[in-house]
């Protein structure tokens, strides 16, 4: 059985094909990587059905047995984790080709492709240095699609991207060297085991190292006070970047689940769950600033960066209050973020081009075609984002909320949750009518500037416009459509998370698993 | 010889940690270099310090040296190199996009005052040179 290996190198060989098609024109580059996310989407079904029955497969590449070499792990998780990733990578590349935005700079697909390569082995990896490759690997390819098409925006944002994580990798190193020299292994497993049984005088020093595990995935996953690169790469980011983007502040929280969640759970003796006042008092103060921020904002790419950035802080508010009904609760509350979030860039994208020079600019412009469609999408997102009900982000927000009653803290993060959705819901609504209520009256003048941008826009490809914009429509809708789904299949969803919650809790089970694992005798008959 | 080895990664991360907090791109690659030294001598001590004992298997050995931190090392390094590379085409790219070497794009003038202040400052020289020229005219 070779499945868990599978989502990792598909994407990879994939990367290189696709490398080597650029040759042959970017039709060829197209072609393949559709047809990779729909096999890895066609996987990630099959990796659910799998792990579903609450097994853990473990595969061991080269043969090496756990500890001593390097294993993949896929359990109910890492399986939702592949399978959101792909669902959101199908939706931005359908966009990303509608729109041409691949065409903009070379190589959009080759690290479109090595993304998905290193945000599947990230999310199936179980050894700790291992990771850190695949984030590394992720990281290179993201910095390449951030600067995808170009200009001193993008230049600036990066260079401030590619800096701060280039120190967090640094960190990242330190601590996994830390955890190494104390506990003598790297294989996340392994480390549980003995973590738990840890000598009195190395506890401090193996605390500190998990205290600096987790600023580096807060970095990543952007929490509060190391969020202030995300919101500006996100807003710079080309629309089906940004949205590709949605998942990648979600590796961040997964990686605090698995690693902090295996080696430091309840199992971890006098370290367990140490890092969780942390994880729960920096969530909320992340969710509380967003939702000002989302406020304060005049764009709005930031605008939905800051909404990106509040649902990351609800997630990491969830799994900081350290109850399987809770973590059950951010799993589904991560799939409809994610998705959501993802339809939100590329319909700002959308937006801002139908707005012609107004841009994403928060201020009365010239109405745009197809207002009422867009609109309509754009209520329907919002409504999703912010939690109002029948959608999906209402459904998360009640189970996180209801998780957290028996919390000791419980009042306050009722309060933090519910003001900040408050205010976000305002100030979308406010959003939303300015955008699309109070748009300057006509007159000849406006409509002159505005068909006139719009013939400059649309000059190139008149022909296929209408196609294109049908396709990135179906695209954004393919993605809200996700909310209401959630919403009816809310008792299988809610079952499958609730088991990977419990799954994730018994961590004696995992570590078992892949220590139990026995290497495949050499076949002699 | 531990005291030095801890020494050297505590200098190299000071200098290194000192330096990415500076404002200009090329000082920040330098600080980011020097963190990638310092983490990689870190790594390389996790498997304590041992001298003239085998890496790999040999039955006349009477201990070994970890290996794992050597691996490890290496991968850091090939990372590291391969970032900083991409890391300095990218400084060139926002230089020459953003017209100069600040890491927010902002043009300071020699003595590092803020944007405004500085800009003020210059239109007095330039109006106090101007001024005594028309007067010779």
């Amino acid at each position: 059985m070779h499945l868990a290996a599978w989502p990792v190198f598909l994407p990879l060989i994939a990367g290189f094909i696709t490398l080597f098609a650029k040759a042959k024109g970017l039709l060829w580059q197209r072609v393949i990587n559709l047809l990779t996310v729909l096999g890895l989407i066609i996987l990630s079904i099959v990796l659910i059905k799998e792990s579903s029955a609450g097994s853990i497969h473990v595969y061991l590449l080269g043969n090496w047995v756990a500890p001593f070499g390097i294993v993949l792990v896929l359990d109910q998780l890492s399986a939702l984790m592949v399978a959101v990733t792909s669902l959101l990578a199908l939706a931005a590349l359908a966009y990303a080709m509608a729109t041409d935005t691949d065409a903009e700079g070379a190589h959009f697909h080759v690290m479109f492709l090595i993304l998905l390569f290193g945000l599947n082995g990230a999310f199936l990896t179980g050894d700790l240095f291992n990771l850190f490759v695949f984030f590394e690997v992720l990281l290179l390819a993201s910095y390449g699609l951030l600067l995808h098409g170009g200009g001193s925006l993008r230049a600036k944002a990066g260079l401030h991207y590619v800096i701060i994580n280039m120190f967090g990798a640094t960190l990242f190193l330190f601590a996994v060297g830390t955890l190494y020299g104390i506990v003598g292994t790297l294989n996340i497993a392994d480390m549980a085991a003995k973590v738990a049984v840890l000598p009195e005088q190395d506890l401090g020093i193996i605390a500190a190292a998990g205290l600096l595990l987790l600023v580096v995935f807060g970095m990543k996953a952007a929490l509060f006070p190391l969020y202030l690169w995300m919101p500006i790469a996100y807003s710079n980011a080309s629309a089906p970047v940004a949205a590709m983007f949605a998942i990648m502040t979600k590796v961040g929280l997964y990686a605090i689940v698995r690693v902090h969640g295996t080696v430091f759970g309840d199992g971890a003796g006098e370290l367990a769950n140490f890092y969780i006042p942390w994880l729960l008092g920096m969530g909320m103060l992340t969710m509380m600033l967003a939702a000002f921020a989302v406020m304060a904002t005049k764009r709005l790419r930031e605008q939905v960066a800051y909404l990106v950035l509040a649902s990351v802080a609800l997630l990491l508010i969830s799994v900081g209050l350290a109850n399987h009904l809770a973590l059950s609760a951010s799993f589904y509350y991560l799939i409809h973020s994610t998705l959501v979030a993802g339809g939100l860039f590329l319909l700002a994208d959308i937006i801002s081009r139908g707005r012609g020079s107004f841009d994403d600019r928060l201020e009365s412009g010239n109405a745009m075609p197809s207002a009422i469609l867009i609109g309509v999408m754009f209520m329907f997102g919002i409504v999703a984002i912010t939690g109002i009900p029948p959608l999906s982000g209402f459904f998360g927000k009640v189970l996180i909320l209801s998780a957290s009653l028996d919390h000791q803290w419980s009042g306050l993060v009722l309060g933090v949750v519910l003001v900040a959705s408050f205010l976000m819901i305002i100030t979308m609504a406010r959003t939303g009518s300015t955008l699309f209520y109070n748009v300057l009256p006509i007159t000849e003048k406006n409509v002159k500037s505005t068909n006139h941008e719009l013939a400059n826009s649309d000059s190139i490809n008149v022909s296929s416009s209408s196609i294109s914009s049908r396709i990135s429509t179906i695209a954004v809708i393919s993605l809200f459509a996700m909310s209401p789904l959630l919403v009816l299949f809310a008792q299988p969803i809610t079952a499958f998370t609730e088991s990977a919650a419990k799954q994730q809790f018994n961590s004696k089970n995992y570590i078992e698993s892949v220590l139990s694992k026995r290497a495949i005798e050499s076949e002699k008959n | 010889m531990e005291w030095l080895l801890a020494l050297v990664i505590g200098v190299l991360t000071a200098t290194g940690v000192y330096l990415t907090l500076r404002m200009r791109t090329f000082p920040v690659v330098m600080g980011l270099t020097l963190l990638a030294y310092g983490v990689n001598v870190f790594l390389f001590a996790m498997g304590r310090l041992t001298i003239g004992y085998p890496a790999v298997i040999d039955p006349a050995a009477q201990a070994y040296s970890d290996p794992l931190p050597q691996a490890l090392v290496l991968t850091a390094i090939v990372i590291a190199f391969g970032m900083t590379a991409f890391l300095i085409v990218l400084a060139l790219k926002a230089r020459g996009e953003l017209g100069n070497d600040h890491v927010d794009g902002l043009d300071l003038g020699k003595d590092e005052l803020p944007l405004e202040k500085n800009n003020l400052e210059k239109e007095q020289q330039q109006r106090s040179k101007s001024i005594p020229q028309e007067n010779k005219q």
